[in-house]
């Protein structure tokens, strides 16, 4: 078992024909992802690695069954891709597109409300559950399958984590990179109700970063609804404020969002939190056995 | 991206937002004639920095006559403005805004910025103006007002009505503070900001609603389509290195330690920081160098962790997925070998083909020492910092 995603997933990319779009597309194929179209508006009727290309989503959707979308449009044009995707009612779409205007999301987010689309990012790297399905733009490599559910605000440093898990035999359900930016679509705690409802699922890995309050937030949905032990990093304690730390939502405001804020109330959450990058899978592994 | 509150005030004029009349100077005899083209005093110099708290650090002078004006801005031309929000070594005026002088009944506190628990642009404002604003939220959080905008039908008259009410403005005022609101609605939406700050809003003896002070901060990433305020841009008040970075599009951030970092991903690149802060040193930079880094990237990203004179020693902390690890490191012995590093330097590889690059570094030649992790790696780099060697 796993969430969101598995062998049966049926995705298609918007901006199949770009560069990006492409190279993860054939990645995610080499993965074993099924990977059943594309989006490029003008190029209908032509194949990319041997699969169609539509000018619209809805066209695609009706012609392949697709039930999940990525999106590797500009930024320019990715929130319009987001609202076409919602639009054709896709289940499930992943933005990886890095740099969408704030604004712009804000839009986004006001007219996803009452559809029946689920966002994962902007911003982000995407979704895997190992062995079935990859959607965005990690190493498929280092995830091997296991009952450890990951979710995180950051790309490289979830492949650290997954690293240390699988480098001590421990595979992972499904792992999800939220994304870095202010405004986005899947948060913290959805994914962690569906790990708890997972069956698979046994523990939880959850890494954050400085800024905002979703890290807070969470803390407080896992002491009032997890059952499942769940292990914590935040990165950013030696942050200073006011500075944007690459991404766009990792930046202290108003003295809110820091990280000893923020792994304090982790804590009295009774969230372990690792003190070090270094040893977040150590620290899961010391309140959970495989 | 900031810019100065000459310009942000600019910005609100032309969204009918009423603001004192006033002029920029770059010369202490320019602010003389600026203020004779005022007229009658009082006038207030103000010292254009991107930093908040300039009044305590003498950036801002309330003064009588034209000749003081002069005074003022030749004390405040040049000098090294220290305020809470600029760090201990301040910034240098370069700028001065002269400006008529206000009658002053009521101090009012107004911004706008998209709240990120609701996904919407909301108002905020507060009867404490002039204030910190964090500390009236911290002790005195029911004399916050906010009302979250609906992003399809925009700021409402009725709730900048109530705004008005619940900061206690009288009758005749609130037809005023209406349009206010809603302008400044309409900038924030027009110029893509992240931030419109006005402290104090004030409410003159005559009645009149004005911006006394203006802060407008903008998003990033949507400065490809705000040509106008790409070009307020000034690199002066800006980290030589930080615009170095973006030209490479390489996001850095200048700190005060004296280990410069360079990694792949925001929050890898913030959790290096930490752990060799765990380690007993401390970070001279955050620098993501992206997913895609190239020779070219690697090499300007050495360049600019060298332009900084604090760094002592460098660590090279990069997991490599889609990046294949023997090109990162033939992209680090390149760039090493054209900048003539003469610091230490500690590089640690993950990911696919970790072996190939390991090997790479390791026939280099090269001073380069070899870290298994990320604690290994920031232990050594310490290490050689402090001088005992590895």
């Amino acid at each position: 078992m796993s969430i969101l995603v598995n062998k049966e997933t049926k995705v298609i990319t918007q901006g199949i024909t770009g560069a990006h779009g492409l190279f993860h597309t054939v990645a995610a194929m080499e993965y074993g992802t099924e990977v059943v179209g594309g989006v490029t508006p003008g190029k209908a009727g032509t194949m990319v690695e041997g699969v169609p290309v539509f000018n619209t989503v809805a066209d695609a959707v009706q012609e392949t069954g697709a039930n999940a979308s990525v999106i590797y449009v500009p930024p320019p044009f990715a929130a319009d891709a987001i609202m076409e995707a919602v639009d054709a009612e896709i289940p499930l779409v992943i933005c990886i597109t890095e740099g969408i205007p704030v604004l712009d999301m804000v839009k986004v987010k006001h007219y996803m409300k009452g559809k029946k689309t689920r966002l994962i990012g902007p911003n982000c790297p995407g979704i895997i559950t190992p062995g079935e399905c990859k959607i965005g733009i990690m190493p498929g490599y280092i995830h091997t399958p296991g009952p450890v559910g990951v979710v995180s605000r950051s790309g490289t440093l979830t492949y650290e984590a997954v690293w240390q898990l699988t480098t001590r035999e421990v595979g992972q359900t499904t792992c999800i990179g939220l994304g870095g930016d202010p405004v986005n679509g899947t948060n913290f705690i959805d994914v962690l109700e569906l790990f708890e409802k997972d069956p698979a699922t046994e523990a939880v890995l959850m890494i954050g970063e400085i800024g905002g309050t979703a890290e807070d937030e969470a803390a407080r949905y896992i002491r009032d609804n997890m059952s499942k032990p769940v292990a914590a990093f935040i990165a950013g304690q030696t942050a200073p404020p006011g500075k944007r730390m690459g991404h766009a939502g990792a930046i202290i405001s108003g003295g809110k969002g820091t990280a000893s804020e923020k792994i304090a109330t982790l804590e009295e959450c009774g969230v372990k939190v690792a003190k070090s990058p270094a040893d977040m899978a150590e620290t899961l592994l010391s309140i959970y056995k495989p | 991206m900031n810019i100065h509150e000459y310009q942000a005030k600019q910005v609100l004029r032309g969204f009918g937002i009423k603001v004192p009349r006033g002029e920029i100077c770059f010369h202490a005899a320019a602010a003389r004639e600026a203020a004779k083209n005022l007229g009658d005093g009082p006038y207030v110099v103000k010292a254009q920095i991107h930093a908040g708290g300039r009044g305590k650090g003498g950036g801002v002078k309330v003064v009588k006559t034209i000749d003081e004006v002069k005074l003022a801005a030749e004390k405040m031309l040049g000098m090294q403005l220290i305020t809470h929000q600029t760090g201990p070594e301040g910034k240098i005026v370069r700028r001065v805004y002269v400006e008529e002088g206000c009658d002053i009944a009521r101090e009012l506190y107004v911004s706008l910025l998209v709240d990120r628990a609701t996904s919407k642009v909301t108002l905020m404002a507060s009867s404490e103006g002039g204030m910190d604003i964090e500390e009236v939220a911290a002790k005195t959080p029911e004399k916050i007002f906010k009302e979250a905008i609906d992003p399809t039908v925009g700021m409402t008259a009725f709730q900048a009505r109530r705004m008005a009410f619940r900061l206690g403005l009288e009758k005749k005022q609130i037809g005023q503070a209406v349009k206010f609101f809603q302008g400044l609605y309409e900038a924030f939406l027009a110029k893509d900001c992240s931030l419109v700050e006005i402290n104090p809003l004030v409410v003159t003896g005559s009645g009149e609603v004005i911006a006394l002070d203006a802060k407008l901060n903008f998003d990033d990433n949507s400065l490809y389509r705000q040509p106008d305020i790409r070009a307020m841009r000034d690199f002066d008040e800006e980290d030589v290195n930080e615009i170095d970075a973006s030209e490479h599009d390489l996001s850095y951030i200048s700190l005060d330690g004296n280990i410069g970092c360079m990694v792949n991903g925001a929050g890898l690149a913030m959790a290096t920081m930490d752990i060799i802060q765990l380690c007993g040193g401390s970070p001279a930079n955050f620098l993501d160098a992206g997913g895609g880094a190239t020779r070219e990237k690697v090499t300007a990203a050495f360049k600019i962790i060298l332009g900084d004179p604090k760094v002592k020693g460098i660590l090279v902390n990069i997991f490599g997925g889609i990046m294949k690890c023997d090109i990162i490191a033939q992209g680090i012995i390149d760039a090493v070998n054209e900048v003539n590093l003469t610091i230490p330097l500690v590089v640690r590889l993950e990911g696919t083909n970790v072996e190939k690059g390991k090997e790479l570094l390791k026939n280099s030649g090269l001073n380069i020492i070899a870290a298994e992790g990320m604690t290994d790696g920031a232990q050594k780099i310490v290490k050689a910092v402090a001088g005992t060697g590895v």
